[in-house]
């Protein structure tokens, strides 16, 4: 009898302590802590407003945020290396005009898509070559391709273009049921398609764990023979790429493309990415983390919405005042291991 | 004289020099009057070049801040935020007074605009030295919410404050010479002595390069990035009055946007870097006069303002692959290549 309490005790003991180190680990515990307040902001808005425990907010917030997910994956995949991507919010802004501008030409939608991709890589590509072989520091060189992004988006149109091609139009219109009276858009599931391939190639490859290594310790990376400037480049393109996707995901979402459009989403995506527990320095973060940041700053604003009274600005300063919490959060979580 | 070309090309402030006399000159061919300076009927002294220096001292003052904030490793991506709540807070204090041409209820407005920034300085202090958090994360949380606030101060509405003594900051003139231009000037004096004249530069370098290393020799590392992140905001505050005395009018979404990177900009046009250590106050100050030459030189030029950005990127970028390690090594390369068939069998021999 005593024997089994003992082992009873001693078995819930090392659960605790398991659950404690889950917890308190700098890989796990942010993005735990993530989904704890994701669950229970969920139950608080269930409680206090009538509609909102339902499966539909949920997929909404997915709908309204699709555009941003793919943002968070790109993003996630710079930060892990260390570096940082200031120029998204100008490439999605670029992306939505090119769209709407050729689009007005009559160009083949899928011919547009294709060549948007192309042109977002490219400038990928660019700012990471800029980055490795000029020894530019990210941050400036993102910002010398985000002026570069959004002084093209004035050139090529200053007013906003109205997008009225049939396959954007039905992109934007279409609803896929899953029953009960449950829909999502197509936007979604590429999303979906894109975190799912994020997780993958960082999980799963080589290219991923080279990706983890350079954010862990570059010189390290190096010296054990891992690819580490050829990645270093390639995850500016894939940014470049999730930007011009995230771009196209937006024109789906609006139907036009407008210059001034998506200002100040870089810092959305490197606050989803930061709640979502990745650390700013590298090394350590999921995509799924990234994709659950995205989904917390979305249900802010759903939260508001539901809420009438309160006026658009208090979603920054509830923004500002989640990060602070979070970050210190972290910090006290993951003290006791560095 | 080699000598001398040689060294002048190894100083850090040499291509934003260049770079700024090419903008000049590019100016001067567009519109020959450029550079003349005319003193008008009410003794201020009236030019493109005065222009340039009363527009570019918001920009200038902040950079002194963000300079000092990038030479302790850290970045302060607040200061447009700051500038908005500061512009909030003296326009609402202006417009509920009952006196507002009165200098006492400005200059009331004005302290408590500053004091206010100071709070807010301490609170990134105490973010990035106390709590250790990264700079860039510590310093995005005011700037995201700093805006909300703002919108909250004017309660989302544009203030429109008619005061003399307020306008007076943004377009006033002292001597002849704008007041945002001496006030600019003031700080960059009083930066240049108060850190190179004391061992405070000498300090926070330190800091920057090593703060374990400078914790251990006894420097309070700790103060000293309070300290500096206390200056960028105070500054980030003044400029922030200037833009809104300017525009007479407090605008929570518009005042002083994206001047947080034209500050960290002029920072690394100057050759500080983004590493922290070594910096150069005159590169800031050429690195802010380069900015807003190169506003102007758009206007001038009768290039579309819209097409602004786009020449920005270009000069960062130049500016940016002009001052990297791989184009020095280059240069250096092309430079101390063998010339004729003699010299390629001296190097020869040599190697």
């Amino acid at each position: 009898m005593t024997a089994v309490s003992v082992t009873g005790g001693r078995s819930f003991g090392r659960v605790a302590e398991k659950f404690v180190d889950v917890f308190t680990s700098p890989k796990s515990g942010p993005v735990l802590v993530t989904g704890v307040l994701f669950a229970l902001m969920f139950v608080v808005g269930g409680i206090r407003y009538r509609g909102f425990f339902s499966g539909q907010v949920f997929l909404n917030l997915l709908i309204d945020n699709s555009y941003l997910i793919v943002l968070a994956v790109g993003m996630s995949f710079v930060i892990l290396t260390g570096g940082i991507d200031l120029s998204v919010g100008a490439v999605v802004a670029l992306s939505t005009i090119i769209a709407a501008r050729l689009l007005q030409s009559d160009w083949n939608p899928i011919v547009v898509i294709v060549l948007i991709l192309l042109a977002t890589s490219t400038l990928g590509l660019l700012v990471g070559l800029m980055i490795h072989v000029f020894k530019v520091q990210p941050f400036i060189a993102t910002l010398a391709a985000m002026f570069l992004a959004r002084g093209l988006c004035y050139i090529i149109a200053k007013e906003s273009i109205t997008i009225d091609n049939p396959f954007f139009v039905s992109m934007a219109n279409t609803r896929i049921s899953l029953g009960y009276r449950l829909s999502i858009t197509p936007s979604v599931i590429i999303a979906l398609l894109v975190l799912a391939v994020g997780v993958w190639v960082l999980q799963y490859t080589r290219f991923g764990r080279t990706t983890y290594a350079i954010g862990g310790g570059e010189q390290s990376g190096m010296l054990m023979g891992l690819p580490t400037s050829r990645t270093k480049v390639i995850v500016y393109v894939i940014s470049g790429f999730c930007s011009g996707l995230s771009g196209v995901l937006f024109a789906f979402y609006t139907l036009s493309g407008y210059a001034l459009t998506a200002v100040g989403t870089e810092m959305d995506a490197i606050a989803a990415v930061v709640i979502g527990g990745t650390l700013l320095t590298g090394g350590y973060g999921f995509v799924l983390g990234s994709a659950l940041g995205v989904l917390v700053l979305g249900l802010i604003q759903t939260i508001i919405s539901f809420e009438g009274t309160l006026s658009s600005w208090w979603t920054k300063i509830f923004i500002g005042a989640l990060l602070l919490v979070f970050i210190i959060l972290q910090k006290v979580l993951t003290s006791r291991r560095t | 004289m080699k000598a001398t070309l040689n060294r002048a090309i190894a100083h850090r402030i040499f291509w934003p020099v260049v770079m700024l006399i090419g903008l000049l000159a590019i100016n001067v061919i567009a519109v020959p009057g450029f550079l003349s300076v005319t003193i008008n009927s009410d003794g201020h002294l009236f030019g493109s070049p005065i222009d340039i220096l009363r527009n570019g001292a918001p920009t200038a003052i902040i950079a002194v801040g963000m300079t000092l904030v990038i030479a302790t490793r850290g970045i302060d991506l607040s200061v447009g935020s700051v500038c908005a709540i500061a512009g909030a807070v003296a326009c609402s204090i202006i417009l509920g007074s009952s006196t507002p041409n009165d200098v006492g209820t400005v200059l009331v407005a004005v302290i408590t605009a500053i004091g206010l920034a100071l709070v807010m300085g301490l609170m990134n202090g105490l973010l990035v030295a106390v709590l250790d958090i990264q700079p860039i994360i510590a310093t995005l949380i005011l700037m995201t919410a700093g805006r909300g606030i703002a919108m909250l101060i004017t309660e989302g509405n544009i203030l429109t404050v008619q005061s003399a003594p307020f306008k007076f900051l943004g377009s006033g003139f002292l001597f002849g010479i704008p007041f945002a231009t001496v006030i600019g000037a003031i700080i960059f004096v009083v930066a240049g002595l108060l850190t190179r004249r004391t061992a405070l530069g000498l300090l926070i370098e330190s800091v920057g390069i090593n703060p374990e290393a400078s914790r251990q020799a006894g420097v309070r590392a700790r103060g000293l990035i309070f300290l500096v992140y206390a200056i960028c905001t105070v500054l980030a505050a003044i400029a922030g009055l200037i833009l809104t005395s300017n525009q007479t009018a407090a605008d929570a979404n518009n005042t002083g946007l994206f001047i947080e990177l034209d500050a960290i900009l002029a920072v690394v046009i100057g050759g500080t870097s983004l590493a922290g250590g070594r910096y150069s106050l005159l590169g800031t100050l050429v690195g802010a006069l380069v900015i807003q030459t190169l506003v102007t030189t758009v206007y001038t030029v009768g290039v579309p303002p819209i097409a602004t950005m786009v020449f920005k990127a270009a000069v960062v970028t130049a500016v940016c692959l002009l001052q990297s390690p791989t184009t020095a090594a280059a240069i250096e390369r092309w430079r101390t290549r063998p010339r004729s068939r003699a010299d390629r069998a001296d190097a020869a021999v040599a190697r």
